[in-house]
């Protein structure tokens, strides 16, 4: 099973690669860009899809500081790399 | 002033204030406090903020000195180290954000610490840290707290561009709950140029600049958010503190360009208890008043209430202090580096702390009330009647022969190479490291002139535990004899006491007695502490740390390029033990192998000789006469003399002679012995000025000691693999 898995900073945690990009943009020209918040993004091919959440907390995110999200994504494999 | 709902005393008793502490802050107001007052009284009446346990024993510290130039009640400390250069330095613990987010609680430790430094003007030189572990190879908690503090402090340091040049940790089993995270800093700043912060001037105005506030950290003032803290919705509780070294980078920078242009009065960090300490402080130190509008200050998010925004600890913030007609020079300066100047307030002549919010007083407290009418308790310590800790764990065999002792011994976590740690920080960045991890005892620093500064940081807190007083007698000789085998003399101390909860009599005993410890060694060496930060209540559920208090000394060499090393350098040299050193097992770390409890008080120690011990040994180091002087620490002599073959990579042949026990010979422990290496007649120089004993030669491959009827024996290659013990936790 294709699994995808969201990470993003809890809401109000700072977020330094955000606060980075929000002050970047501006100077490039971008106007009007506010809340900018950077996560990542997790795809991994489990046997056992149960298992997505207890991979997060214990690796995958840090639960203190961030939210995951976890999308069961079509049964089949996904495209190979 | 808006009265309705205000908060009950139990309400105040949940943030940590007692009854008694309530009626006085009523008593003081005349009146209840409110959610806002009561916010900012239970953060400065707590131990962190005022110190209420233990100020009465700090009082009792050597605070001057002939090189002190700034001493404990500012930012930092500082010593004088010529030219018109000061060293500014302190050491401050993040033992319990780094025991619920290793990585951010050990990284926002080095932020803090390093604020620290620049807030009395000088530029942040080095780190060091010390650290406290459960055992990491059998306890998944204890690695990840290792993992996750080792890479916050490396992430911090080497992102900012400050170097961490030492440091020391021990893996005890007290330590598994409570792990202990303290850093330390060292500034250098120009003596002139230093600033204090102390608030002046009625009518200046108040900057915040750096970061915004956001939820960070807000701790126990959460209960005021909420009757029902469990119902608080997900988004308004506190928050981890994130560190963010590039910010701070720039906080830096235009910190030490305002400072540099004079533009400002006073300058403050903000740290625990954010803007409520940092402005209470200034404000108490200048003997002024002060309004603050919360409504002007910078928010992460925008719903925040005044108390929040009062007690938010987001890290990357300063507070300073400006002249009206200097706001807008110092306001361009700020955007010039990013980090936005705010003013958020004015020095006024009430006496009073005004909170508003736009036109609404929100809380108005004398200063005096809040920052110096905390009430200040006497211990009540009692020696324990029965042993507080079990022992530990044995992991050597009762049978093991003196090699095989010695081979544990060197792959014990608390003395194996912390390559694998140290390896992770850049120690090196602003080239002014002269001697990085085991090279020398101490780290050495070049400074201009071709001079050095010399630093250590040590703590021992199984030997506190054995004893309090002489323990903490012998961290403090430890530090100084680092920095003596370096070639450096003591300039000033700072100091990190790490201890439980100090309303039990016994850790009150405790405290007391390593206070009285402390000062007395400081004293006898002409260290003065110009600094220091106290953590009390670090208990875990299996009872009390040890009790650890944590010693950084920094000193200075005449010439850098004499700074000693550690390693046996030449073939033929050799080999002596100096000083007036009575080693024994108790408490030793062959007696925590084998798993024996700990003694109850351990032997006297002649401080005065030690001290003449470690001049003749710096004196020796500097005239350049000695290859290699090395402390003798944890696992004894045969431990210290094994390192020395280490650093050098060559091999030592020994022998004792008569010897009644060779075990107490070999690995047994005290202050005051040295392990010194160099040429014959080096050596019998030394001999004219301390007890001197030669017992062997450098040479070979391997170390082979007798001592009476015993005898040992180990390739390099052996010793080395039994070095390497804590790689494998990293592989």
């Amino acid at each position: 099973m294709r699994v995808r898995v969201l990470v993003r900073p809890k809401a109000g945690i700072l977020d330094p690669q955000g606060v980075a990009v929000e002050q970047a943009l501006p100077a490039l020209g971008f106007g009007g860009v506010t809340d900018v918040r950077i996560g990542r993004l997790i795809e991994l091919e489990v046997d056992d899809p149960a298992q997505v959440d207890e991979m997060c907390r214990k690796l995958l995110a840090n639960p203190l500081v961030e939210d995951y999200e976890v999308q069961l994504l079509d049964g089949a494999a996904g495209t190979a790399s | 002033m808006a009265d309705a709902g205000l908060p009950t005393v139990e309400e105040a008793m949940a943030l940590g204030l007692t009854r008694g502490e309530y009626e006085l802050v009523c008593e003081k107001l005349d009146r209840p406090p409110n959610q806002v007052e009561l916010a900012m009284f239970s953060l400065l009446w707590s131990e962190h903020c005022a110190y209420k346990h233990s100020k009465k024993l700090l009082m009792t510290l050597p605070t001057e000195g002939e090189f002190v130039v700034m001493g404990p009640g500012e930012n930092a400390g500082a010593v004088d180290v010529g030219d018109g250069l000061v060293c500014a330095f302190k050491v401050e613990s993040h033992n319990h954000p780094s025991a619920v987010e290793p990585f951010q609680g050990a990284a926002t430790g080095v932020g803090g610490i390093l604020r620290d430094i620049f807030a009395i003007g000088a530029r942040p030189i080095a780190v060091l840290d010390s650290l406290r572990f459960g055992d990491p190879g059998t306890s998944e908690r204890s690695r990840f707290l290792l993992d996750g503090a080792v890479s916050g402090i490396g992430h911090y340091g080497n992102s900012i561009g400050v170097p961490t040049v030492g440091g020391e940790v021990y893996f005890e089993e007290p330590y598994e709950q409570n792990c202990l995270v303290n850093a330390m800093a060292l500034g250098l700043g120009e003596r002139e140029k230093l600033v204090r912060s102390a608030a002046a001037g009625i009518g200046n105005i108040l900057v915040l600049y750096g970061a915004s506030t956001g939820r960070d950290g807000i701790g126990g003032a959460s209960v005021l958010a909420s009757a029902e803290l469990g119902e608080l919705s997900e988004d308004k509780r506190p928050t981890v503190q994130v560190g963010d070294p590039f910010e701070e980078s720039k906080l830096l920078e235009c910190s030490l360009e305002l400072l540099e242009a004079g533009l400002i009065v006073a300058l403050q960090d903000l740290g625990a208890a954010g803007l409520t300490s940092s402005a209470s402080e200034m404000a108490s130190k200048g003997e002024v008043g002060i309004d603050i509008d919360v409504a002007k200050v910078p928010l992460r998010e925008a719903d925040m209430e005044p108390f929040e925004i009062m007690v938010s600890e987001s890290q990357e913030r300063m507070l300073c202090v400006v002249e009206p007609g200097k706001l807008d020079t110092v306001i361009a300066l700020t955007d010039k580096w990013e980090v936005h100047g705010t003013a958020i307030g004015t020095v006024t002549d009430t006496g009073q702390m005004r909170i508003f919010r736009g036109e609404e007083l929100v809380g108005e407290m004398p200063v005096v009330a809040l920052v110096d009418d905390c009430p200040l308790y006497d211990l009540d310590p009692a020696p324990p009647a029965a042993p507080i800790y079990p022992p530990p764990t044995a992991t050597l065999d009762p049978a093991a022969d003196l090699r095989q002792a010695l081979l544990a011994l060197i792959a014990s976590p608390n003395i194996a190479s912390r390559r694998p740690l140290f390896e992770q920080y850049d120690s090196i960045v602003q080239s002014r490291t002269v001697r990085r991890p085991e090279e020398s005892d101490a780290a050495v620093l070049q400074l201009p002139g071709g001079r050095g500064l010399a630093v250590s940081i040590d703590g021992n807190g199984r030997k506190v535990a054995a004893d309090p007083y002489r323990g903490t007698i012998g961290v403090v000789l430890e530090c100084a004899s680092n920095l003596a085998c370096a070639g450096a003399q003591p300039l000033g101390t700072t100091n990190n006491l790490n201890f439980g909860n100090p309303e039990k009599p016994h850790i009150a005993w405790q405290l007391t007695e390593a206070v009285r410890g402390l000062g007395e060694a400081c004293r006898a060496l002409e260290a003065p502490i110009v600094g220091g930060n106290v953590s009390l209540y670090n208990e875990g559920a299996s009872g009390p740390i040890y009790p650890t208090p944590v010693i950084g000394m920094v000193g200075r060499l005449p010439d850098v390029t004499r700074a000693g090393r550690l390693g046996f350098a030449r073939e033929g040299d050799a080999i002596a033990l100096v000083g007036r050193f009575s080693p024994a097992l108790p408490a030793s770390e062959l007696a925590r192998l084998r798993g024996e409890a700990l003694p109850d008080g351990l032997p006297d120690v002649d401080i005065a000789a030690v001290r003449a011990t470690q001049e003749a040994v710096r004196d020796a180091v500097r005239e350049g006469a000695l290859s290699s002087a090395h402390d003798i620490a944890e696992g004894g002599l045969l431990v210290a003399i094994a390192e020395s073959c280490l650093a050098g990579d060559v091999g030592a042949t020994l022998d004792l002679g008569a010897c009644e026990d060779a075990w107490s010979a070999l690995f047994g422990e005290a202050p005051g012995g040295f392990v010194v290496s160099g040429d014959p007649s080096a050596i019998a120089r030394l001999a004219e000025h301390t007890d001197v004993d030669v017992i062997g030669a450098v040479g070979g491959d391997r170390l082979h000691v007798r001592a009476g009827d015993g005898e040992a024996n180990a390739t390099l290659a052996e010793l080395r693999e039994a070095h390497r013990a804590l790689a494998r936790l990293f592989p």
